[in-house]
């Protein structure tokens, strides 16, 4: 790629809500990479419904995401996701409107009195797949100017971005399946691989059997720690809601310290392109990301 | 072709017990299986190794284990569809989630445990017909989804869940009270739901979807959940934290067209679970501190009114 790429901008609710840093780390990050942003045409997107509102009536859902698709299709624009929950659940229901013409017929008969049609030529991409596969990494290399040596980065990709493989284009394009890595070798870290990075945060039976949600983030954070890792980079703002915001139950819970700083993917490559540490609203987590911050300056 | 199993060895009958990793390097068929290799072992190399098989054809269910992390059917899986950027080498080990006998071979009795709770026969009420029950074709076509399921256990081997809670009764058993639930023949429905929605039950699924990814025959475990779910609240069950964070989700999406997340905890808790309520304070007063309190006049999407309308239309055909 040369010159800026420009997509229909779908921030989902937790990066304008609970996780605002999420936000504005992509804006910072994106601007240095020539990655527009078309927002204004987007400002009408609903909530995907998160796997949630599919549990209730899958329709409802697809329905709702293909009016997304069809506003999306409107600015002309591709569409661009920094959460990995709405990725995920974006492409289940791309997959199930694009390969039924009569199902999409029937929902676009339900979107037609706002003078909508999806027309079935969304791409939903995470930001993570577009560095990887439009942006490049050579240019996101290029834009490094505080290469992150010795840290060691353990990639928590979550569940969404990951399953089901068959619906989210893995056999097309198999580099998808260590993009965070990539990523972080890029930045200048060092990897540091553990078992449980394409399992569940916990987050989801959070209010249900929140025991078993804390135990889940003791064990990714303790076997990330102990595979060495200074931070934790996640794709998605629920799971860092869950591995971030909840360290501290889990940490009470396990009787054991944790102390792992949770990093949004924009915030990681930010921190490698020498933006403030507060434009990346690394300031906004529940566990203190200053070590990290400090270290990386020491490096320098 | 070479390849190397990597292969999790376990004998309760040694000296000392412990898990340990073995190689074996092997010559093997581009066309050859996991199972091919590890019977190959067993064969021809090390006469130890303990592994269940049977039918060799994806039928019998009993070959699940875990490869490169993952579980499938050694028998259904080509070593050669699982080499990536060259490597020679996959780690088998025993499936997850059950106690280990020895090598490759675990103890199923916690997997028939959970089906034998969910009751897996029809319980019928009133009269028997005459001659056979009769349901409609396009009802067992659905349940045929379900019933493709071998019981191999893989779905319970990587279920998230089942990892940090025993108590849960995993994907295969609940797909398996999903294909009695939703039996035309079968008239239990509201009381076996009335036991699912308890602790352990389907609420407590992540939906992770690992169940999914990993059958080997396209049961959809987590989809049967989900239906499940869907049914206990159309029976009446709303008064558990996952009905009340469904149906709380689904009002302020329909009202605003995206999630109040500060509303969501309190709708699924309920404002007069006091103790729930004070238990959120200490992260609410960090997460104000920090920046990071959502809204508390949560706005909606301009053209949120679509978004009703939506809700209203899809709803009505239900």
């Amino acid at each position: 790629m040369t010159g800026s790429v420009k997509y229909a901008f779908y921030p989902g609710c937790v990066s304008r809500g609970a996780c605002p840093e999420l936000y504005s780390a992509t804006i910072e990050v994106c601007a240095r990479l020539g990655i527009e942003l078309e927002t204004k045409g987007m400002q009408s997107a609903s909530c995907t419904g998160a796997g949630v509102l599919q549990e209730k009536n899958r329709r409802l859902g697809d329905t709702l995401n293909a009016r997304n698709f069809a506003l999306a299709e409107r600015t002309g624009l591709p569409l661009m996701t920094i959460c990995s929950t709405c990725q995920g659940v974006m492409a289940q229901a791309n997959d199930r409107l694009t390969k039924d013409p009569d199902y999409l017929k029937s929902i676009n008969a339900d979107l037609a009195p706002e003078g909508l049609e999806y027309k079935g030529t969304a791409n939903p991409k995470h930001l993570l797949w577009i560095l990887l596969e439009e942006v490049g990494l050579n240019r996101v290399r290029a834009r490094v100017t505080r290469p992150l040596k010795g840290l060691k980065i353990a990639p928590f990709y979550g569940c969404y971005i990951v399953r089901p493989s068959s619906v989210l284009g893995y056999q097309e394009h198999p580099e998808r399946s260590d993009a965070l890595e990539q990523v972080i070798q890029v930045v200048g870290a060092e990897v540091a691989d553990f078992p449980g990075k394409t399992a569940c945060c916990g987050f989801p039976i959070l209010t249900i059997n929140e025991k078993a949600s804390m135990k889940m983030v003791s064990n990714h954070t303790l076997s990330a720690k102990d595979a060495g890792a200074t931070a934790m980079v996640t794709p998605c703002p629920l799971c860092h809601l869950n591995l971030d915001g909840y360290q501290p139950t889990a940490a009470a819970q396990a009787r054991k310290p944790i102390d792992l700083s949770i990093l949004h993917l924009p915030q990681l490559i930010g921190l490698a392109m020498g933006i403030d540490a507060k434009a990346l609203g690394l300031n906004k987590h529940i566990m203190s990301t200053q070590k990290l911050v400090s270290q990386v300056a020491v490096a320098q | 072709m070479e390849v190397t199993l990597n292969v999790r060895r376990y004998d309760p009958d040694s000296a000392k017990p412990a898990p340990y990793y073995q190689e074996y390097d092997l010559e093997i068929d581009e066309t050859h299986t996991v199972l091919d290799g590890l019977i190959k072992v067993r064969e021809e190399v090390d006469g130890t190794l303990a592994l269940r098989c049977s039918c060799r054809s994806a039928v019998c269910g009993s070959c699940a284990m875990r490869v490169n992390g993952h579980a499938v059917l050694a028998c259904k899986t080509k070593v050669r569809d699982l080499l990536h950027r060259g490597s020679t080498k996959l780690t088998v080990e025993p499936a997850g989630n059950m106690p280990i006998i020895k090598d490759l071979v675990v103890e199923f009795n916690v997997f028939w445990d959970k089906i034998r709770a969910v009751e897996p026969w029809l319980q019928p009420q009133g009269v028997p017909p005459q001659q056979e029950y009769i349901a409609p074709n396009e009802d067992m076509l659905h349940l045929a989804g379900v019933m493709a399921c071998i019981m191999c256990g893989a779905c319970v081997s990587d279920c998230t869940v089942l990892e940090v809670d025993k108590h849960f009764l995993g994907p295969a058993a609940l797909a398996k009270a999903y294909r009695f639930v939703a039996d035309p023949r079968d008239d239990a429905e509201k009381s076996r739901l009335g036991k699912l929605v308890q602790y352990g039950g389907v609420w407590d699924c992540t939906r992770c979807m690992q169940c999914v990814q990993v059958c080997p025959k396209g049961v959809d475990p987590m989809g049967r959940i989900m239906a499940l779910r869907d049914r206990a609240i159309e029976n009446g069950y709303h008064n558990s934290n996952g009905a009340r964070h469904a149906e709380t989700f689904a009002r302020s999406i329909k009202h605003s067209g995206t999630l109040d997340e500060l509303r969501l905890p309190i709708g699924t808790f309920g404002i007069w679970n006091v103790k729930e309520m004070l238990k959120l304070i200490p992260l609410g007063l960090k997460a104000q501190m920090r920046g990071k309190r959502p809204p508390i006049f949560h706005k909606a999407i301009p053209g949120a009114e679509n978004v009703r309308r939506i809700f209203e239309k899809v709803e009505s055909k239900r």
